[in-house]
């Protein structure tokens, strides 16, 4: 291994004088792991988080839960499953503070029993918890309150509330109740009552959205799964929905795997970024050592060794960047949860993650190899020769095959690398191929800049213009390398910008305009007449009013529900199955639907209702129309035809349904009805909700206002998030910048010295500089900029199906920014020559 | 030790070739001193490429110590060079981040040889730079530079050595110190000496002159004063 000292020991002293610029490489890993390690450590909390706290977000072992009473035939079945159980009726229900008069919609409970079974309680007094599982039994009215809902109306334990016909004392305030989230404590604050007390409120009635639950625990160890096994078939048949702690799990972190999964790409481009860093600055660097590499052929190194030495180099450099991001990243990593907390149902313990960790180190050594060996590569090929004859010319002795499989590495890695972070193949590929293509046109551009620079040359220019614009295409010229590197740097920037534009813009509900803010809810067929009167005497609009029927699909085609959802290879969603369907019934489209297929809703004259569909669910159901749908509408079977498709504009907002029944069908069954209005101002509103808890206990009142204000909120911490990842994809693109034109500075010293040896003046040189480098960083800029508005068109289009309207502001802004940056980094480097005695640079010793 | 035959070396330029070095041809033995004279331009930079491996010829054969250079791999003329040549050239090229010392040792470790920084050491003794050895390239004169390039030549004991104008940059006195030191190391190493010189003086000192004009051998004398020195100082 006595070569192998000899690379090490070379690799060490050749890269005395150059460390202040392989640490500018280094600099270009480091921001693009720290992002990696943050987000992919904060998933991995997060995923622990879920695994550890799931049962606590559950508070039990199983939870059964229908929309109706569970079937009285399950009753001794389900008595036996266990002795520890809870139930509990849920309901959304305005609810009212006599004191102030103060009236809300709130998600009542109506609860018996010791749950939560697992997780805290946290109540204020902690010995409310106890008071209300004993008052239940006794028939005391009692309830305990969300803290957000007594803040809201000033409130304290000792007041009361009124739910429906009853009113309760408050006994204690509810800091925290194991499975809900700060944020849907904030939409929908809960009130605990005693089950035993539900009946007389008067709020459940025919048609009501009631939730029925049982909450059992059972001894630890026991396999929940296998226990209900053998009752799946009952339980699906009385549409009796059963979750366990497995289940919330693999739910739970799917979810939250598509938010981190974004994050996961953001920054994956950031480290792209870096990679581009590291070819473009090693590449310069590998110009600079052309000649000690010759030196050492002629002492006889082999091409690998001379190839090996500067590996050992970039790769030691990298694995600094890589620690160095690590670190950062775990810093991160640690700070996030507190960004995200408020909308999490659960807390993310602050471990530092070693895989992480140990991941990015691995991926940021193998990033730099990979990236550097590149352009090191052409290494192998330098010739001897050079010793005696300074100005060869390159090596073209053909392409070099070897070149060929390092790209095929790093287009595989790229594509890995992106499935590993998305895993999604489609998404992967279309990563890949897009900066593929991406790379091939800024090549073409810089190689075309070049060629007609040289062929259409302005001789009759100034003498400034002239050098600045010869420098583009003379021997040792960096063109192409640096339209390369900081076009895809523009471009991956660019496109990050607008996706997230694009992204923010789909769930941005406008709040403005002649846009419905509240929302009547549970309206019984008889109180229809009523709600309305009582709407129109406010002097409010009815912007909306339609009737709604909850049913279960039964069968497709014949086929029943519980088959199609044991046979796997169906490919139907058994979600879409599985769900509660809310369907209205009118014979028209309303404004917020297009006809994509067949005909609106109509009434056989066979008799059986044709329906529409909500296009992209006819996927999901895997139907078609001319197929026929069996509903259990609460009971009675339903025979439907799909009659038609629409495209619906779900961010409307409008009562809006997957499924449309036609008029003369639905009439007779248990329904309720929706009333949208618009209320000017918070007096109205909360005149209005008194009103109705007065006159119409049952019917909710949700006020969307409040709802669009919450989840304002949380698109603020989103893309506070997106946004702060996108910072450091912007810092390492600036980064790439510095160190290409740093390192392009080593060409240029040279040739500018003499010109000012031969007497060029300061201003002139310091203006060809800026003609050259202006010249790149406006042309790298705008061909990004091109591309990123083709790409981000490309995922409007096909991605996200959501039409894309450029920003042209921010890009203008962008293109400005990059051209001024490159010229002044470029005129920086070039003052550095102004200072220093010609001579010293003509002896050889500029380092 | 060197033997050349029919060296012809042409560029492809502007369409057509050019031919820069034609059918050149000679023989060297071990210890021979030799110097290739010729004006600027004729080709003595390429025969000399060509006969240490750094180039391929387009027709012709180059055996160094009775290995034919011609079919090698760029690697395996490398290897050739590290065993049997030393170099020294008119710029110097000294590694600039690269100390005198360590400059000296790259061809030692190169091959693996343990304890080379003593041989090194000594050879820098040897070429009065005993103390300069920590100095780097741009600390040092031109001068000094050529003699630790000297001391790195000789470094791994090579049979063979070429020196492409070796004082072409240097000012006539220490020219003259360079010179000496070039003729006494390789006496003592028994190294035979291929010399590229347009100096006519420099190439009187050795003991067979090979004028070239136009890529064309126009003569090939052997110096008989210098030839007999060599004889009587063996
Ligand atoms: N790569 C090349 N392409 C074309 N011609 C070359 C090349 N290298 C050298 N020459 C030509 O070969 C001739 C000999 O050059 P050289 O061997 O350097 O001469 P000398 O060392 O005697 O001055 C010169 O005319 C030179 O222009
Ligand atoms: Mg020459």
């Amino acid at each position: 291994m006595s070569n192998f000292l000899f690379i090490w020991r070379m690799a060490w002293r050749d890269s005395r004088r150059s460390r202040s610029r392989l640490l500018l490489f280094t600099s270009a890993i480091v921001l693009g792991i720290a992002a990696l390690v943050g987000i992919n450590g904060f998933g991995d909390n997060l995923a622990r988080s879920i695994d550890e706290q799931a049962r606590e977000l559950v508070g039990a072992d199983l939870v059964l839960s229908a929309s109706q009473p569970f079937d009285s035939t399950l009753q001794t079945t389900l008595r036996r499953l266990g002795e520890r159980r809870s139930q509990e009726v849920a309901f959304a229900s305005l609810v009212q503070f006599p004191k102030g008069q103060g009236v809300r919609l709130a998600q009542v409970r109506a609860l018996t029993g010791g749950f939560p079974y697992y997780g805290e309680w946290l109540t204020e007094p902690g010995s409310a918890v106890a008071a209300f599982r004993e008052a239940g039994p006794a028939g005391q009215r009692v309830a305990l309150v969300d803290d957000a809902l007594l803040a809201q109306f000033a409130a304290r334990p000792g007041d009361s509330i009124k739910v429906g016909e009853l009113t309760f004392r408050i006994v204690g305030r509810v800091r925290k109740t194991p499975g809900q989230s700060g944020f849907s404590a904030s939409v929908a604050p809960t009130v605990f009552i005693p089950r035993e007390l539900v009946e007389q409120t008067g709020l459940l009635q025919r048609g009501s959205r009631v939730q029925y639950r049982t909450y059992y625990q059972f001894a630890p160890g026991t396999n929940v799964d296998q226990l209900i096994q053998p009752l799946t078939a009952r339980l699906d048949q009385a549409n009796i929905d059963s979750d366990t702690v497995a289940e919330r799990k693999r739910q739970t972190g799917r979810s939250f795997t598509n938010v981190t999964r974004f994050l996961n790409l953001v920054a994956f481009v950031a480290l792209l970024l870096g990679c581009v860093g590291v070819a473009s600055a090693v590449s310069l660097y590998v110009r600079e050592k052309v000649a000690a590499v010759a030196v050492l052929r002629c002492l006889g190194a082999s091409g690998w060794q001379a190839v090996l030495i500067y590996l050992l180099q970039t790769a030691l450099m990298g694995l600094l960047g890589a620690i160095l991001g690590a670190a950062l990243g775990t810093g991160i990593q640690l700070l996030l949860p507190k960004v995200v907390e408020g909308f999490l149902p659960v807390t993310v313990s602050v471990a530092i993650s070693w895989s992480a960790v140990a991941e990015g180190i691995v991926t940021g050594v193998f990033v730099a190899v990979l990236f550097a060996l590149l352009p090191l590569l052409s290494i192998r090929r330098v010739s001897p020769l050079r010793t005696l004859r300074a100005s060869l010319e390159e090596d073209t002795a053909g392409p070099d095959p070897l070149r060929g499989v390092v790209y095929g590495l790093i287009l595989l890695f790229i594509t890995g690398f992106a499935y590993l972070q998305t895993r999604d193949w489609k998404l992967a590929l279309g990563f890949a191929g897009g900066l593929l293509l991406t790379f091939g046109v800024l090549a073409g551009v810089g190689e075309g800049l070049r060629r007609l620079v040289r062929r259409y040359f302005p001789s009759s220019w100034s003498y400034v213009w002239r050098q600045g614009l010869a420098n583009l295409y003379r021997p040792n010229n960096q063109t192409l390398l640096l339209t390369v590197s900081i076009g895809l740097g523009v471009f991956l920037l660019a496109t990050l910008y607008l996706l997230q534009g694009l992204l923010l813009s789909q769930v941005e509900i406008s709040s403005t305009g002649g846009q419905p803010n509240l929302v009547l809810f549970d309206i019984q067929s008889a109180q229809r007449e009523g709600v309305t009167q009582l709407v129109k005497r406010n002097g409010l609009p009815v912007l909306q009013e339609v009737p709604v029927v909850t049913m279960r699909l039964s069968a497709i085609n014949g086929r029943s529900a519980a088959e199609l959802k044991k046979d796997t290879a169906s490919g139907v969603s058994k979600g879409a199955l599985g769900r509660e369907y809310r369907v209205t019934y009118r014979d028209s489209l309303i404004s917020s639907e297009t006809l994509e297929a067949g005909r609106p809703p109509f009434l056989g004259s066979d008799g059986i209702p044709r329906v529409s569909f909500d296009d992209g669910f006819t996927e999901r159901l895997k139907i078609k129309i001319g197929d026929t749908l069996t509903f259990n509408v609460q009971g009675a079977p339903l025979v439907t035809i799909v009659g038609g498709t629409r495209t619906v504009d779900w961010s409307r907002v409008q009562t809006n349904f997957l499924v449309v029944f036609p008029n003369g069908v639905l009439e007779p069954a248990p329904q309720f009805h929706v009333l949208l209005t618009r209320v000017p101002d918070n007096a109205t509103l909360a005149a209005v909700q008194r009103e109705l808890v007065t006159n119409f206990p049952n019917v909710s009142a949700i006020d969307l206002g409040l709802i669009l204000q919450t989840l304002d909120e949380i698109l603020t911490k989103i893309s506070f998030v997106i946004r702060f990842m996108a910072l450091f994809s912007m810092a390492t693109g600036l980064l790439v910048l510095v160190s290409s034109v740093v390192v392009s500075r080593y060409q240029r010293v040279r040739e500018s010295v003499l010109l000012r040896t031969l007497g060029a003046s300061r201003g002139q040189i310091l203006r060809i500089t800026l003609v050259e480098y202006a010249l790149l960083g406006l042309l790298a800029a705008v061909a990004g900029l091109g591309l990123a508005v083709m790409a981000a068109w490309a995922l409007g289009a096909f991605v996200f199906e959501v039409a894309f309207v450029p920003q042209i502001g921010p890009l203008l802004l962008l293109a400005i920014l990059t051209t001024a940056l490159t010229a002044i980094i470029g005129l920086l480097n070039s003052r550095d020559v102004l200072t220093r005695p010609p001579l010293e640079v003509l002896r050889g010793e500029v380092s | 030790m060197l033997k050349v035959e029919n060296l012809t070396k042409s560029y492809a330029s502007g369409g057509r070739d050019l031919t820069v070095l034609e059918a050149v041809s000679f023989e060297l033995q071990a210890q021979d001193t030799f110097a290739i004279v010729g004006p600027s331009g004729s080709g003595k930079t390429t025969l000399l490429g060509l006969c240490a491996g750094l180039d391929r010829a387009s027709a012709g054969s180059v055996w160094l110590n009775g290995i034919q250079l011609d079919d090698l791999s760029e690697d395996q003329r490398a290897a050739v060079r590290n065993e049997h040549v030393g170099f020294i050239f008119q710029n110097f090229q000294l590694l600039p981040s690269l100390t005198a010392l360590e400059n000296v040792l790259v061809p030692l470790e190169l091959r693996g040889v343990r304890g080379g920084t003593r041989t090194a050491q000594e050879l820098l003794e040897r070429v009065g730079l005993g103390g300069r050895g920590h100095h780097y390239p741009t600390q040092l004169s031109g001068g000094e530079q050529q003699r630790v390039s000297l001391a790195r030549a000789f470094a791994n004991r090579p049979k063979i050595l070429f020196a492409d104008e070796p004082t072409g940059n240097l000012d006539a006195d220490t020219s003259a110190t360079v010179v000496e030191l070039l003729f006494e190391l390789n006496r003592e190493a028994g190294t035979t000496l291929v010399l590229v010189t347009h100096d006519l003086e420099l190439a009187a000192r050795t003991q067979r002159i090979v004028r070239i004009k136009g890529g064309s051998v126009v003569s090939d004398t052997v110096n008989q004063e210098s030839a007999e020195i060599a004889r009587l100082s063996s």
